[in-house]
């Protein structure tokens, strides 16, 4: 057992944050988040020119490396799709591409080429084996029709990764496979928006879609695994973009109760206050051991105990974020609630997250549907 | 970074697993499992068990006979003794007086008590609350004055544990009034058989005898029995709360806890099948599981960073497990008490404190209202959860 970082880990965390120190200060992100994109140009560029493009690669990074960089990513409310284009499709391409694929991966670590998961859709909700667009075979082409929603990061992908039912019913895990579609393609609808916390994303209809055979990721049919995977390695990231943004978000509230004043002293020497901003930090703590259990647990070839972990870290950091970022506003006050101070942009992420790859009751009730003495994985 | 245990810890886990599955008398496991208080005897027969194995005071110093373990290993050592249902090794002795003796005491001292307080030649109780001095323990009003070579101690001590069991008591004392509250305290030891020390029982709301009243009239006590300098005793005492805390998160019991409410779950019926099968439950026992688990990593972190950077237990993150840790063990312990249901309404706290006496109603559920009762304390001994609250806010927060 050990937790500290290593040479390159602590290089990585060292030049992440060198980047947030000088170009993620909370009105540059603003700037960002006004321009057309949502998120700046220049930034996915520096990201890549430090290497964090290329995290999906198992070489180059495994699941600490992206716990080290979300956290500082979640600390300054990154607007860029790293988790979506990098560390999703990044990985889904060459866990699954095979050598066919290799300019791709090339192209999304050099920054050239965006890509979005396409799998949720408006009745999944947090089912991953939940898909009914289908996809059906003719003449050695793939035609997919359906419907997919809240595709993060989807408004500005050239490439979409979509997961389509080629047999079975439609919560069946056999039977799911994964193709890749350009989205100017022809049948394809997309509408972007903004999410909550400022992201972008997209629902897409999809009408009868063709994509070629060099365009099918894997056995199609086979492709449940990999989903399951591409949801745990989400969970993680997220899960550590939490932890980062908790802690933003804690600083704030205790420099915050230290410098305003009420009825002539800082209000900070208030004991019901102080007592709730301990609270926070006894949250975020636990949620820091879980954002680590979840880099530990990510890299776990058995996929029952791997999902139980997730799950487990998805409760907590649920929990954990919610009373945080709640107690934050309240703590602050009415300026917690306007939009002009960066408190409110922080409990928006942190709300957000927790509807993107399954909630804390959804993942509580996955649990609790495990028999057993234990429902988690013995350590 | 690698949070996994290393084959070599795992291993040690196995011999840990090992040693106590054959040497814990039956007779004691059985208890312990039942939720049921050991005895006096049966706490020193079976702290002699691991001292003979060298394992009694794994924690101190390895000149005075502990193991030399890294804090992870203690961990394991520690979770593992709570799943074989056996009990602590009594922590009077070797979490809270013995540290304190081999940080502060004089060589003669150390020669004269470790090895007694390691066998429980000696039975420890700690002598720091007064009715006027709980939370606000530097309020101390036990007085020592000093005659000769012995100080006359006069004034009353409140919540003793273990006092009506007790060979000795470490116990803090006024030696200065005229100083800073915090700075005219001193730590003394104090033998139970001294002429004028009265021990009167309070019985809790479990019904239960743990903690008593001790009454101090004009006893005398030996100078040589003070630890460390005169008027320093609150600053050791300080040292060894957070001795104390590290390990009032008491994980592994909480776990076992947990364990034993699903085990018994599948037994209780409800709604047509069992309790066990019953979603609300299986919610309320995931939701706990998580909670530990993350517990137990903050707690192997926070002993991390404790052994790297202080070497010491003033870590006010400390509080932190103590504050999540006391919290747990009620929960789990309210889940007990809800898988027992009407089972648990039976008043009977001669057989949940070890008596030879008949258990009316199942066994397995005896102990689940006393257990629940008693652990409403977790959240008020060892420094409350508003004074740990306190500790951080000023600490860690610098409000």
């Amino acid at each position: 057992m050990d937790f500290s970082l290593n040479k390159e880990q602590t290089m990585i965390k060292d030049a992440v944050e060198r980047l947030m120190h000088r170009h993620y200060t909370f009105a540059q992100r603003d700037t960002y988040a006004r321009g057309a994109a949502g998120w700046s140009e220049a930034m996915w560029q520096r990201y890549s020119e430090v290497g964090l493009l290329g995290l999906f690669d198992s070489d180059v990074g495994g699941p600490v490396e992206a716990m080290i960089v979300m956290e500082a990513f979640g600390h300054s409310l990154v607007l860029e799709p790293f988790l979506a284009a990098v560390l999703l499709c990044g990985r889904a391409v060459q866990r699954a591409g095979g050598g066919s694929h290799a300019e791709l991966l090339q192209d999304i670590a050099a920054g050239r080429l965006l890509m979005a998961f396409a799998h949720t859709e408006p009745s999944s909700r947090y089912e991953l084996s939940r898909v009914a667009t289908r996809a059906t075979c003719k003449d050695r082409r793939w035609i997919l029709s359906g419907a997919k929603s809240a595709i993060m990061h989807g408004d500005c992908a050239r490439r979409l990764l979509v997961s389509a039912r080629v047999a079975g019913e439609p919560a069946d895990p056999s039977g799911i496979g994964l193709f890749l579609i350009d989205a100017g393609s022809a049948g394809v609808r997309r509408t972007g928006y903004t999410t909550q916390d400022g992201l972008r994303a997209a629902d897409l209809v999809l009408d009868r879609v063709e994509v070629v055979a060099a365009d099918v990721l894997g056995p199609p049919g086979a492709m449940f695994p990999l989903i399951q995977e591409l949801a745990d390695v989400a969970i993680a990231a997220t899960a550590a973009e939490a932890v980062g943004a908790m802690q933003a978000l804690h600083d704030m509230t205790v420099a915050y109760l230290k410098t305003r004043r009420q009825f002539g002293v800082a209000i900070g020497t208030f004991q019901a206050l102080q007592h709730r901003c301990v609270d926070m930090l006894v949250e975020l703590e636990q949620a820091r051991s879980m954002a680590l259990y979840a880099a530990m647990m990510a890299s776990e070839p058995d996929a029952r105990s791997r999902s139980a972990a997730m799950s487990a870290v998805k409760v907590q950091i649920t929990k954990s974020s919610r009373y945080v970022a709640q107690q934050a506003i309240q703590l602050h006050g009415g300026i917690g609630m306007t939009t002009e101070y960066a408190a409110s942009h922080y409990f928006l992420r942190l709300m957000a997250m927790q509807a993107r790859f399954g909630d804390g009751a959804h993942h509580l009730n996955a649990l609790a549907s495990i028999d057993g003495r234990e429902v988690l994985p013995a350590a | 970074m690698d949070l996994r245990y290393s084959p070599e810890e795992q291993e040690f886990r196995g011999e840990v697993r090992e040693f106590f599955r054959s040497v814990l008398p039956r007779e004691i496991r059985d208890k312990v499992a039942l939720g049921r208080l050991p005895s006096r005897d049966d706490i020193v027969r079976w702290q002699r068990i691991l001292n003979a194995r060298g394992w009694a005071v794994t924690q101190w110093a390895p000149e005075w006979g502990g193991t030399g373990w890294d804090t992870v290993r203690q961990y394991i050592f520690r979770e593992e003794m709570y799943l074989a249902d056996a009990p602590e090794p009594l922590s009077t002795n070797v979490t809270l007086v013995g540290p304190v003796v081999i940080a502060f005491g004089n060589e003669q001292q150390k020669r004269h008590f470790l090895p007694r307080i390691a066998n429980v030649d000696m039975f420890f109780c700690q002598g720091f609350s007064e009715p006027e001095a709980g939370s606000d323990l530097a309020a101390l009003r036990t007085r020592a004055v000093r005659d000769g070579d012995q100080y006359i101690v006069t004034g009353q001590k409140l919540w003793t544990s273990y006092a009506h069991q007790a060979d000795w008591m470490f116990c803090l004392v006024r030696t200065d009034e005229s100083a800073r509250k915090q700075d005219g305290i001193s730590y003394l030891l104090i033998d139970m058989a001294s002429k004028g020390v009265t021990v009167k029982p309070v019985m809790t709301l479990d019904g239960g005898h743990h903690v008593n009243e001790v009454f101090l009239n004009d006893v005398q006590v030996p100078v040589t029995n003070r630890i460390g300098e005169e008027n320093r005793g609150w600053h050791y005492a300080k040292f060894l709360l957070g001795n104390e805390r590290i390990l009032t998160g008491r994980i592994g019991l909480s776990k076992s806890r947990l364990r034993r409410a699903r085990d018994l779950a599948a037994r209780v019926p409800a709604g047509g099948s069992t309790l066990a099968a019953s979603h609300a439950f299986r919610e309320k026992a995931a939701a706990l599981e998580v909670e530990l688990k993350a517990l137990e990593i903050t707690t192997l972190r926070v002993l991390d960073e404790v052994r790297r950077q202080t070497g010491t237990a003033q870590d006010p993150k400390i509080s932190i497990l103590k504050i999540k840790g006391s919290e747990l063990a009620q929960a789990t312990a309210e889940l007990l008490l809800e898988v027992a249901g009407p089972h648990a309404l039976p008043r009977q706290e001669d057989w949940a404190s070890g008596a030879d006496v008949a258990c009316i109603g199942p066994e397995w559920a005896a102990t689940a209202a006393p257990n629940y009762l008693y652990l409403r304390a977790a959240t008020i001994f060892g420094g409350s959860s508003e004074i740990q609250r306190n500790i951080v806010a000023k600490n860690i927060l610098g409000i």
